[in-house]
């Protein structure tokens, strides 16, 4: 029997004892510690929440552009017209009751050496530790005409909940029956592996019901379906034969927003939609604070126990801009989130984090509207290799069915109660 | 009686001194949440953690690894962990209202 400091401070709550226990964990610069988070994605907003929970000593500050949350995953089923915005779109107000001082800003300047970030209103943050959670950036530079097509709304990504979802929605709805949706795929890695393949399915089981002459291509830099391979052939062989024709090693090099032409290497296509998703590195943030670093120069090499960049010292990065044989889903920047939190927890009490962290990613893909599948595998930090891995019991389901189908509903609400309240 | 606490918070600041500030079966159980939902409590389809006794939690895990209980998902998480594990998150469900 022990009794533990948050214990105690639950059964306490005074303010005394929170004053007496702080001063375990003062940091040089004297005072309460002070962590800085920048991005309130899955990962970026479940690690502040968590450092506040068990540091309740912490001073955290959660640095966020946007008015509210907005889900990626889940989002295929807003552009296959099962859904709307409204579904995936989140308060952040709940965040505020765990104490996290929560600003409206960007930042724009990061400074290692005086530990120090600047956002764009001009205020300036000091920090012991800082973490950056800013995502993914789609290098629409890597695909000729891309910029300006995209300014013209010719071509979207829709890699990042939001704007262009909806806009990706309106464009499904406007087309022709016997029109020609083309997607392009990037090569590995990229953010949400079965991301693309669940797109595809959830379109096609929207054009299957209300334009059945449309036609999907798909363009993939990669030889061949990269996640779930069994369950989506599973799909569209089972609802949509015929609706959909992939060409692996595809790679999109160019787009025409006048012409509506997507080209590879092999062909040009005339296409009514264009849903072209370029290649993605870390986002920019981390290029500023000097930690992407990996041998790509795109994204960012950490040590797995704390999630600390291996490159600039007392900065901590999680989520998609990490360089791991992880794959770059929400679930696991919300768990890489937690691993980061209690590390630095323990970081700035003077000890050493947990040994062997262990982490679960559990992704759940649509197949229609009735079915789904997922993957699923948990994540064992082995010292001596330096990565997460999975001790052998992972794996996919061949495929889909009611149960997944409902369990990815629950999934999603109870990640984002998980993230957000 | 505030007095006390005090005191009782010096102790407990020095036994922890060399313990951690979260618990590994916290933070493995921590992982748990993301699906079964904030503090193991759910929202519609997926089962609820909180509450349940340890020797039902541990049980579970192992007969979903074994397969003697068949499941959706949770055969192949259960083995990513070792019984002792199983131990360590099945005590801190058991401790969740």
């Amino acid at each position: 029997m022990s009794i533990n400091r948050r214990d105690f401070l639950k059964v306490s709550g005074a303010g005394a004892a929170t004053a007496l226990i702080a001063g375990c964990a003062t940091t040089a610069s004297g005072g309460s510690p002070k962590v800085v988070v920048v991005g309130a994605g899955y990962g970026g907003a479940t690690c502040a929440k968590y450092l506040r929970k068990w540091g309740p000593n912490i001073e955290v500050t959660l640095i966020e552009p946007n008015d509210k949350f907005v889900s990626c995953p889940r989002s295929n089923l807003v552009i296959g017209g099962l859904r709307n915005m409204d579904y995936l779109t989140h308060s952040y107000d709940n965040l505020a009751k765990h104490g996290i001082n929560m600003v409206k800003d960007m930042v724009v300047a990061i400074d290692p050496a005086k530990r120090t970030v600047t956002t764009k209103g001009g205020k300036t943050f000091g920090y012991d530790r800082l973490v950056l959670a800013p995502g993914i950036d789609v290098r629409t530079d890597t695909v000729k005409g891309y910029k300006e097509a995209e300014a013209a709304s010719k071509v979207v990504h829709a890699w990042k909940a939001g704007p262009q979802t909806a806009l990706l929605r309106k464009q499904l709805e406007s087309m022709p029956d016997g029109g020609v949706f083309v997607m392009g795929i990037p090569g590995t890695p990229y953010r949400c592996p079965p991301g693309p393949y669940e797109r595809i399915s959830l379109v096609a089981s929207y054009l299957k019901k209300h334009k059945p002459k449309s036609k999907i291509i798909v363009l993939d830099s990669n030889p061949d379906i990269v996640s779930k391979k069994p369950l989506f052939t599973w799909a569209w062989n089972s609802f949509y034969a015929g609706m959909i024709e992939y060409r692996g090693t595809n790679a999109v090099m160019g787009v025409d927003g006048n012409r509506m032409v997507v080209s590879t290497e092999f062909d040009d296509i005339k296409a009514d939609v264009m849903n072209v998703v370029p290649r993605q590195r870390a986002g920019e943030l981390c290029a500023m604070a000097g930690v992407r670093n990996d041998a790509s120069g795109n994204w960012c090499s950490v040590n797995f126990t704390s999630f600390e960049s291996t490159a600039v010292p007392n900065v901590h990065i999680i989520g998609d801009s990490v360089a791991a044989a992880l794959p770059k889903s929400g679930h696991m920047a919300t768990n890489q989130a937690k691993i980061c939190a209690a590390a630095i927890v323990e970081l700035l009490a003077g000890r050493q984090p947990e040994a062997v962290p262990v982490i679960a990613n559990t992704c759940y893909s649509d197949t229609s509207d009735t079915t789904g599948g997922h993957v699923a595998n948990v994540y064992r930090y082995n010292a001596e290799k330096k990565a997460f891995v999975d001790p052998g019991g992972g794996g996919a389901t061949p495929q889909g069915d009611e149960l997944n189908h409902a369990y990815a509903e629950s999934w999603a609400q109870n990640i984002w109660a998980e993230v957000l309240s | 009686m505030h007095k006390i606490l005090i005191l009782l918070a010096a102790g407990a600041t020095l036994l922890s001194a060399n313990a951690f500030a979260v618990e590994r079966g916290e933070l493995l159980a921590s992982s748990c949440m993301s699906c079964h939902g904030p503090g193991g409590k759910s929202k519609g389809a997926i089962p609820s953690l909180a509450g349940l006794e340890k020797a039902y939690f541990v049980k579970s895990m192992q007969d979903f690894k074994s397969g003697a209980r068949p499941a959706s998902v949770m055969h192949r998480h259960s083995k990513g962990y070792t019984d002792a594990e199983y131990a360590l998150m099945g005590e801190y469900f058991s401790k969740l209202k």
